[in-house]
């Protein structure tokens, strides 16, 4: 130890060494506090959902194979039926169709940005982009109401409240969410990799498809997982697009009806604890199940990544 | 040490979270107990102040808020929180206790979880319902045989009742709502309406009856308006003098429950809901009929008797 120096100093010295150890451990209680939070949360809504969703199973007695199996719901009738294929087919149809059409659009933007003109494709595009992220679903929701179906309706066919009208309002509301992360992606790729290509004599062309594209696949997936989580969740645009019918569609034109809008149109209307009620929870438990399997995807994608 | 302490705050943390998300509904008791205990303060000192909470259906919102908001200003001291959140929420979170007074469109004891013995019915308004279509189909008049056969799938074209070449595109409410309840009891005769587009909010629906050629659909009185016609039923018009003499069938009450009588404020409140300045003015101002003009009242089971 430093005897040499007087007591004052000493004290200043060792004042301040404590007030900095204080602050430090105050810190990590804070983020230790707010991560512990969040993974409770996580854990707390898991548990709840499936204790409510699985009293459909263990306390109103619906056979999981009608649950799952049949398109028969006529949960308020007389001899009430509670078979959600249709719902469940719904959903995935909307989520499915719409990834297999925003994955090339969004991933193509994305190599506008990064690759063919970046220097314009981050001053205009990414803006543009992100103000599609910042517009309220209900507002997706009431033009395609008021534009999208109509158009469908006298152009294509059908009454326009159609699977096919959802799938093009949750596009263009998952069409953002793909493109940023997959031109991060892209972004993220080492530029050693591009000069390497160019230099061997690839054109540009062959730098992307043969060289750039490959090395993003895990983050490109990603960015097409990711979009699909968010289009499996939206409730209130496919609402008031689809006709929320509860019958199996023959085709894009067909009404039909996905998960989301069922509990969002039944909540409200049922009573706590009644059959009805119960299999809206397990709707909702189907939905979490789905959202757990995509993050599990992620995180598989991420791990390929690293290695 | 240190490391050891945070361990212990984070393991606490995580308990008494999951306890908290584990006993969720006893939480809302326990509210509902402070609550109970302000009303209960409000009654010992002075009928009109405290406060209560009211929730349930979406349609009764506007009409109750509105009569909150007048009550509030005759009584500054009292505060009604007046929540919208659906009929069957209403009846749920009322029987348990979460809330003072639930609103509902449909008799408690149509909801097998309720028990309706415990809950006090207080009918505050009638919403009268009707039939409403694309201004072009070119139909404004049917017999109740022909809405059924409408509804049930058998009629599919407004020429097979003289009006436009145009296919009928069926709105329906969800299945749980009491709208639908009253219009297939009521207007169907128990028939249940085939598979349609469905819509929750009165506004979607009237929007989607406005622009889809060919569309009908239910709708209280207050949606009514220029974009959509109106049908008469068997001749007769859907207006608040015909559900008040007996003469048009769509109607229900609106209810408003509370668990035992009412006392203190919501009380008071609801016989000021019941007051002729209330019935006669702001409950037709917004759309409603007044529950006190009824010429007939209808039990549960949906049997209609003239008023003594």
């Amino acid at each position: 130890m430093q005897t040499n120096l007087r007591a004052s100093e000493r004290i200043v010295r060792k004042s301040r060494k404590l007030s900095l150890k204080n602050s430090e451990r105050n810190g990590k209680m804070i983020v230790y506090t707010a991560a512990f939070l969040t993974v409770v949360a996580t854990l707390a809504v898991t548990i709840f959902l499936t204790q409510r969703g699985l009293q459909s199973f263990y306390i109103s007695d619906i056979s999981p194979l009608e649950f799952f199996a049949s398109t028969n719901w006529d949960p308020a009738g007389d001899n009430p039926t509670y078979g959600a294929l249709v719902f469940i087919f719904g959903s995935l149809a909307v989520t499915l169709v719409s990834a297999i059409i925003v994955a090339p659009l969004g991933i193509g933007t994305a190599i506008f940005m990064t690759e063919i003109a970046p220097s314009w494709g981050k001053r205009v595009l990414q803006p543009v982009i992100e103000i599609l992220v910042g517009i309220p679903s209900v507002i997706y929701g009431y033009i395609g109401l008021t534009v999208l179906v109509p158009f469908i309706r006298e152009q294509v066919g059908g009454s326009g409240y159609s699977l096919m009208a959802s799938i093009v309002v949750v596009s263009v509301m998952i069409l953002p969410t793909v493109t940023t992360l997959s031109a991060d992606a892209l972004n993220r790729l080492p530029d050693g990799l591009r000069s390497s290509s160019y230099a061997l004599g690839a054109t540009r062309w062959q730098t992307i498809r043969r060289v750039l594209l490959p090395a993003a696949i895990p983050g490109l997936l990603t960015a097409v997982i990711l979009g699909m989580a968010r289009a499996i969740g939206e409730a209130l645009a496919i609402q008031m697009v689809i006709g929320n019918t509860e019958l199996l569609p023959g085709s894009l034109l067909d009404p039909t009806a996905t998960m989301t809008t069922i509990i969002t149109l039944n909540m409200g209307h049922t009573t706590f604890g009644s059959a009805e009620n119960n299999v809206l929870w397990t709707l909702g438990l189907i939905l979490l199940a789905i959202s757990y399997l995509l993050v599990m995807a992620v995180r598989f994608l991420g791990a390929r990544r690293k290695m | 040490m240190e490391l050891k302490k945070q361990a212990l705050i984070m393991v606490v943390a995580v308990v008494m979270l999951a306890v908290l998300a584990a006993c969720g509904e006893d939480n809302g008791e326990e509210t509902s107990e402070e609550a109970d205990s302000t009303a209960d303060d409000a009654e010992a000192s002075d009928g009109e102040s405290g406060s209560i909470t009211i929730a349930g259906s979406s349609a009764m919102q506007p009409l109750v808020g509105a009569v909150a908001e007048v009550y509030q200003e005759e009584n500054p001291e009292a505060s009604i929180d007046v929540q919208a959140g659906g009929s069957g929420a209403g009846l749920s979170q009322v029987a348990d206790g979460q809330v003072d007074i639930g609103n509902s469109d449909i008799f408690a004891e149509e909801e097998d979880e309720i028990n309706a013995d415990e809950l006090v019915d207080h009918r505050v308004a009638v919403v009268g319902m009707g039939p409403v279509v694309h201004p072009d189909a070119g139909v404004e008049d049917l017999t109740q045989e022909e809405l059924i056969d409408v509804w049930t799938g058998e009629i599919t074209n407004w020429s097979e009742l003289g009006g436009e070449d145009q296919e009928i595109t069926l709105v329906n409410r969800p299945d749980s709502s009491g709208t639908r309840t009253t219009f297939v009891d009521f207007a169907l005769e128990g028939e249940e309406p085939v598979e349609g587009i469905t819509e929750d909010s009165s506004n979607t629906v009237r929007q989607i009856v406005s622009e889809t050629p060919g569309a009908i659909a239910y709708l209280a009185f207050s949606y009514f308006d220029d974009s959509i016609s109106s049908m008469s039923i068997d001749g007769v018009e859907p207006t608040a003098e015909n559900v008040q003499t007996g003469d048009f069938p769509i109607w229900a009450y609106q209810h408003s429950y509370t668990s035992g009588e009412p006392e203190g404020l919501e009380a008071d409140f609801l016989d000021y809901m019941m007051s002729d300045e209330i019935q006669d003015t702001l409950v037709p101002e917004q759309g409603y009929i007044p529950v006190t003009q009824m010429e007939v009242e209808r039990d549960a089971e949906g049997e209609e008797t003239p008023v003594e």
